[in-house]
C-alpha cells in the first residue's frame, strides 16, 4: 500500500522533528482576533515583501558586479542582456519602495491600535530595529547601481557621521574606507547588502513574530483577548489564525501584488520617485547634479536634517526623530490602546503627525527654498511635539469606555453596500431638476425635458454634514 | 485649526510650483510600436550622432530583433563596416580628441532619454540659436552654454533669440532667420524620429514589458478573485 | 465560532482552484527567474564562430584556439598518423563515431572535413579535462600500445590522434568535432557549419 508507506515516512520525519508542533503553535492554534482590519494586511505583506527582496536579490548578485569601473554598466547588462533580467530588476526596485510603503502602513496602524503598549513594547522595540536595519539595507543597496544618485546620495549621508565631535572625520573615513565615496565603498556596501545585514533582517524578523506569538495580536478595539476564555481555554474572541487569517491574507496578497506589478509593468520609475533619472547617468565624482534628493522613502528625515540650521544639531534632529519612535511605549501614558476610545486630543496630535510627517516627506524631494526651509521648520516643530509632549496630552486625555468584548465591525461588503444603498439619495440631494425646453420645431411637439444639474447648495450641505461627522470623530 | 492646516497644505504645495523649469518644453510624440520611425531615428543617430557619442549598451542584433529588420540589412545600413550583429553601437571618436575639442567627453546616449527625459531632448535639440560669444558660435535655450555645438544646423537652419517682455514676465523665443535643408515640419519630424530612437535605446524592452503586463494583471485578477471567494466561504464560519 | 452548515464540497472546490492557480502562477514566475541564469546575450556573442588562419601550421602542428570559451584543437596531421588511424579500430570503442558527436561531414575514419587537418573540441567526453598532445609512438610512460593520440590526465582516458576514444577508459565518446567549414584553402571558420554535401 502506497499511502501508508508514505505516511509512515512522514511519521518517521515527525517523530524527530517538530513540525507539527511549529505549525499549530503558529498556524492552526494561535488564536488571533477576528476583527483584524484592513491595517492588519501589511505584516504579512512585508514579510512577504522581503521573501521577494531576497530572492530576486540573489538573481541580481549573479550578474551584479561590485567594483566601480564595471558596476553602472553591469546594471545595464542585466536590463539588456540577461534573460528576463528587466524583471528581476524591477522586482528588486519596485520591492524596495514597496517594503517601506508597506512598513509605514505597518507602523502606523501600531499608532493607531496601541500595539506597542504593553504588553506588546518588546515587540515594537524589535519592530523598530527592523526599521533601522531596513533603512541601512536600503541606503546601502542604493549605492550599488553607482549611478549620480547613488553616489552623491551615499556622499552626503556618510558625511553626516563627521558631523561627529573628535571622532566624527575619522569615523566616517573608517566607514567609507577612501577619502571619498569609491571602490572601496562600494564594495563593503555590496557585502553588507547581500549578507551581513538581510541576516540581522531575517533574525529579527524571526523575534518579532516569537515576541508577538508569545503575547498574541493587539486588535482595533485594542482589548486583550485573553481575557475571555472558553471552557476549552481558548480566547472568545479569537480565531485560529489557520486558516481564517491564511485565507484573508491571501486576498491581501493578490490585491498588493496587483499594484506591485502594475508598478513593474507600466511604471516602473514612477515618475523618478521609485528610480531616480539622476541615476541614469553613471557616478561622477567631479560633478554634482544639480538637484539631489534621497529616495522618498528617507525624505521625512531628510529634511529634518535640512531644517536644523547646524550640521552637528541637525544630525542629532535627523537620528533623534528615529529615537524617539523606540521610546513611543513610554512616551504614550494613557492606558487606553485603541484610537476608537482615545480622547480628541490624541486624534488631533496623531493627524498633525501624520500631516506634518507626509509634508516633511514631500519637502524633501524639493529644492531647498526660504518658504521650504520655513515650512520644514514647522512641520520638524510638530514631528517633535508630538512625541516629546506625548506624555503631557495623554495623562490626561479624555478617554471612552472601553468594551470587554470585541466589538463587531463593519466589513467591507456591508459598508459598500450601505453606500449602495444610500447613494440614490446623495444624488438627489447634490442634484436638481432644471427644466429644459427645445425650441426647434413645430410648437406643438414642443415639450420640455429635465435635466439634472450640480446644486451647489446640497453639495455645500453634504460637505458640511462630512465635516461635522470628521470633527466628531476628532473628539 | 483645519484652515490652518489647510493654509500649511497649500503653502507646501506651491512653492513647488515656483521651482520649475525656467523653459517650457515641447512635447515630443513618442511611439515605440513605430518600427519605421525607429528605423528613421536610428539611420539619424548613426549619421549625425555616431561620429561622438556612443550607445553602447545597445546591440544591433537586439535592434534588428525588436524592430522586425533583416539582420544583414542592419549591418549594412547602421552598423560601420566589419562590426559583428552581436556588436554594441560604439562611436569611433577617440576620447582624448573629444576632450581637446569639445572640453568634455561626449557623453554615452544609451540612456539619455531616461535621465532626461524624451520632451527635454526633443526640446533640446530644437532649441540651438546664435550666439557669438560661445566657442562654437551657437548657444541652447534649454542647456544654457551647452557644450555640443549644433549638429542638426544644415538641416533646421539658424534661429536667433529674441527676448520679450509680457505682462507674465520675461521670455525667449526663437526666430528663424535662414531655414535649413528641411521645413519646419520636416525637421519636427526629423528630430522626433531621433528621439523615438532613443526611447527605444534608453530601454528596449519597453514595448514587451507592457504586453506582458496585461496578462499578469488578468492572472492576478483571476487570483484575488478566487482568494475573495475562498475567504468569503471560510469566514462564514466566524459571527 | 459557528461550524454549522458549513457548504465543505464548495471550501473544497475552491480550495483546489486557488491551489491550482497560485501552483501554475508560481510555475510562471519560475521560468524567468531559471532562464536568467540562461547564458546572455553577452555570452551568446562571445560564442560567435572564430577564423583560424592555418596557413603557417606546419605538418604535426597542433594550436588551440578558444570558441565559446572551450579549447578547440587544429592539427595537421602527418601521412603516417593518416595510416596507422586506418590500423586502429579494433582497439577502439566506437571507431565508426556512430555514438559520437561530430557533424555528419565529419563522421568518417579521421573524423575531418580533410584527413590532414584535424579539428575538435579539446574537452574529454568522461567529466571535461582537457587531455594533453602525445603525438610520440611507445613513450616510456604510456607503454608499447601507445600509436599516438591524446591523453587525458585527470582520468586516464586514451584517445587516438582522431580523437577516437580506446577501449577499456573511462570516457564514453569520442571527442566532439564542432560544426567548422573552410572558408578557403587556409581559412577555419569554427562555430559555422559547412555544407552538406549530398553523398
Amino acid at each position: 500500500m502506497k499511502p501508508s508507506r508514505l505516511s509512515e515516512c512522514g511519521n518517521w520525519v515527525l517523530d524527530r522533528f517538530p513540525v507539527t508542533k511549529f505549525w499549530n503553535d503558529h498556524m492552526a492554534h494561535y488564536y488571533a482576533p477576528k476583527n483584524f482590519n484592513i491595517w492588519y494586511f501589511f505584516g504579512s505583506l512585508a514579510l512577504l515583501v522581503l521573501v521577494n527582496q531576497i530572492i530576486t536579490g540573489i538573481l541580481l548578485t549573479m550578474n551584479y558586479k561590485p567594483d566601480a569601473k564595471l558596476a553602472f554598466d553591469s546594471v545595464e547588462y542585466i536590463m539588456r542582456d540577461v534573460p528576463w533580467g528587466w524583471l528581476v530588476r524591477y522586482m528588486h526596485s519596485t520591492g524596495a519602495s514597496a517594503f517601506f510603503i508597506v512598513v509605514y502602513l505597518h507602523m502606523f496602524r501600531a499608532l493607531l491600535y496601541g500595539s506597542f503598549k504593553h504588553p506588546r513594547e518588546l515587540i515594537w522595540i524589535f519592530g523598530m530595529l527592523l526599521f533601522v536595519a531596513l533603512m541601512a539595507e536600503a541606503f546601502m543597496g542604493y549605492l550599488l547601481p553607482w549611478g549620480q544618485m547613488s553616489f552623491w546620495g551615499a556622499q552626503v549621508i556618510i558625511s553626516l557621521f563627521s558631523a561627529i565631535p573628535v571622532i566624527g572625520d575619522d569615523l566616517s573615513l573608517w566607514i567609507r574606507g577612501d577619502y571619498v565615496i569609491a571602490d572601496a565603498t562600494l564594495n563593503r556596501f555590496f557585502a553588507f547588502h547581500v549578507i551581513a545585514v538581510p541576516l540581522v533582517l531575517v533574525m529579527l524578523v524571526f523575534m518579532h513574530l516569537v515576541a508577538l506569538h508569545e503575547v498574541g495580536s493587539n486588535n482595533p478595539d485594542g482589548i486583550e483577548i485573553k481575557a475571555s476564555k472558553d471552557p476549552w481555554g481558548h480566547p472568545i474572541d479569537g480565531i485560529p489564525f489557520h486558516p481564517y487569517y491564511t485565507v484573508k491574507d491571501l486576498v491581501g496578497v493578490g490585491v498588493f501584488l496587483l499594484f506591485f506589478a502594475t508598478i513593474i509593468f507600466y511604471m516602473p520609475e514612477v515618475g523618478g520617485y521609485f528610480l531616480e533619472h539622476a541615476n541614469f547617468i553613471p557616478a561622477d565624482p567631479m560633478k554634482t547634479p544639480e538637484h539631489i534628493a534621497p529616495v522618498w522613502y528617507f525624505t521625512p528625515f531628510y529634511s529634518i536634517l535640512r531644517a536644523i540650521p547646524d550640521k552637528f544639531a541637525g544630525v542629532i534632529g535627523m537620528g533623534g526623530s528615529i529615537v524617539v519612535l523606540f521610546l513611543m511605549p513610554w512616551l504614550d501614558r494613557c492606558k487606553v490602546k485603541s484610537i476608537r476610545y482615545r480622547g480628541g486630543i490624541f486624534k488631533k496630535a496623531l493627524f498633525l503627525f501624520v500631516v506634518s510627517f507626509l509634508a516633511l516627506g514631500y519637502l524633501g524631494t524639493q529644492p531647498v527654498t526660504p518658504i521650504a526651509t520655513t515650512m520644514a521648520r514647522l512641520f520638524t516643530t510638530i514631528y517633535f511635539g508630538f512625541f516629546l509632549l506625548m506624555p503631557i496630552y495623554t495623562r490626561w486625555e479624555k478617554t471612552k469606555p472601553v468594551p470587554r468584548r470585541l466589538t463587531k465591525d463593519q466589513s467591507l461588503e456591508e459598508q459598500f453596500h450601505a453606500l449602495e444603498e444610500q447613494l440614490p439619495a446623495l444624488i438627489e440631494e447634490i442634484t436638481e431638476l432644471k427644466p429644459v425646453s427645445t425650441e426647434i420645431g413645430h410648437p406643438a411637439f414642443k415639450s420640455t425635458f429635465f435635466n439634472r444639474r450640480p446644486n451647489p447648495k446640497g453639495i455645500a450641505d453634504v460637505i458640511s454634514r462630512l465635516a461635522i461627522k470628521l470633527k466628531g470623530s476628532l473628539d | 485649526m483645519k484652515n490652518l492646516i489647510a493654509l500649511l497644505l497649500l503653502l507646501t504645495l506651491s512653492f513647488g510650483v515656483v521651482a520649475s523649469e525656467p523653459v517650457e518644453l515641447q512635447e515630443a510624440d513618442i511611439d515605440l510600436s513605430d518600427n519605421a520611425s525607429l528605423q528613421r531615428g536610428a539611420q539619424h543617430f548613426v549619421t549625425y550622432c555616431l561620429g561622438c557619442h556612443s550607445a553602447k549598451h545597445m546591440r544591433y542584433l537586439r535592434f534588428a530583433l525588436d524592430t522586425g529588420v533583416d539582420q544583414q540589412k542592419v549591418l549594412k545600413d547602421i552598423a560601420p563596416e566589419g562590426a559583428s550583429i552581436y556588436d554594441q553601437i560604439h562611436s569611433a571618436m577617440n576620447k582624448h580628441d573629444a576632450e581637446k575639442w569639445f572640453g568634455v567627453q561626449p557623453p554615452d546616449l544609451s540612456l539619455i532619454a531616461r535621465s532626461r527625459g524624451a520632451d527635454w531632448l526633443y526640446s533640446y535639440l530644437k532649441s540651438y540659436y546664435v550666439d557669438p560669444a560661445r566657442p562654437f558660435g551657437v548657444n541652447n535655450l534649454v542647456f544654457e552654454d551647452t557644450a555640443m555645438p549644433n549638429p542638426l544646423w544644415q538641416l533646421q537652419g539658424e534661429q536667433h533669440a529674441e527676448s520679450r517682455r509680457t505682462i507674465y514676465g520675461e521670455y525667449t523665443k526663437l526666430i528663424l532667420d535662414e531655414p535649413g535643408k528641411l521645413s519646419e515640419r520636416e525637421f519636427d519630424r526629423f528630430v522626433n524620429d531621433l528621439v523615438n530612437f532613443l526611447v527605444y535605446v534608453g530601454e528596449p524592452v519597453q514595448l514587451e514589458r507592457e504586453r506582458m503586463g496585461k496578462y499578469v494583471i488578468f492572472f492576478l485578477l483571476v487570483f484575488s478573485v478566487i482568494a475573495y471567494l475562498l475567504k468569503k466561504e471560510y469566514w462564514k464560519d466566524v459571527d | 465560532m459557528n461550524n454549522k452548515g458549513v457548504d465543505k464540497s464548495k471550501r473544497q472546490f475552491l480550495t483546489s482552484a486557488l491551489t491550482v492557480v497560485g501552483a501554475v502562477g508560481s510555475g510562471y514566475l519560475a521560468v524567468p527567474f531559471l532562464a536568467q541564469m540562461q547564458p546572455s546575450v553577452k555570452t551568446m556573442a562571445a560564442g560567435a564562430p572564430v577564423e583560424v588562419d592555418i596557413s603557417k601550421m606546419e605538418v604535426g602542428q597542433l594550436i588551440r584556439v578558444a570558441w565559446r570559451g572551450k579549447p578547440v584543437w587544429v592539427l595537421n596531421r602527418t601521412p603516417e598518423v593518416i595510416e596507422t588511424l586506418k590500423t586502429l579500430d579494433a582497439e577502439l570503442r566506437d571507431p565508426l563515431s556512430n555514438d559520437s558527436e561530430q557533424p555528419a561531414s565529419s563522421k568518417n575514419q579521421a573524423r575531418s572535413l580533410k584527413p590532414e587537418i584535424f579539428v575538435a573540441v579539446g574537452l574529454c567526453t568522461h567529466l571535461g579535462c582537457s587531455p594533453t598532445f602525445r603525438p610520440e609512438v611507445a613513450p616510456i610512460d604510456l607503454g608499447e600500445k601507445w600509436k599516438g593520440g591524446f591523453f587525458c590526465p585527470c582520468h586516464g582516458s586514451w584517445f587516438d590522434l582522431a580523437g577516437r576514444v580506446y577501449r577499456g577508459v573511462p570516457a564514453p565518446t569520442n571527442l566532439e568535432i564542432p560544426p567548422y567549414r573552410y572558408a578557403s584553402e587556409t581559412r577555419i571558420i569554427i562555430g559555422e557549419a559547412a555544407e552538406e554535401k549530398n553523398a
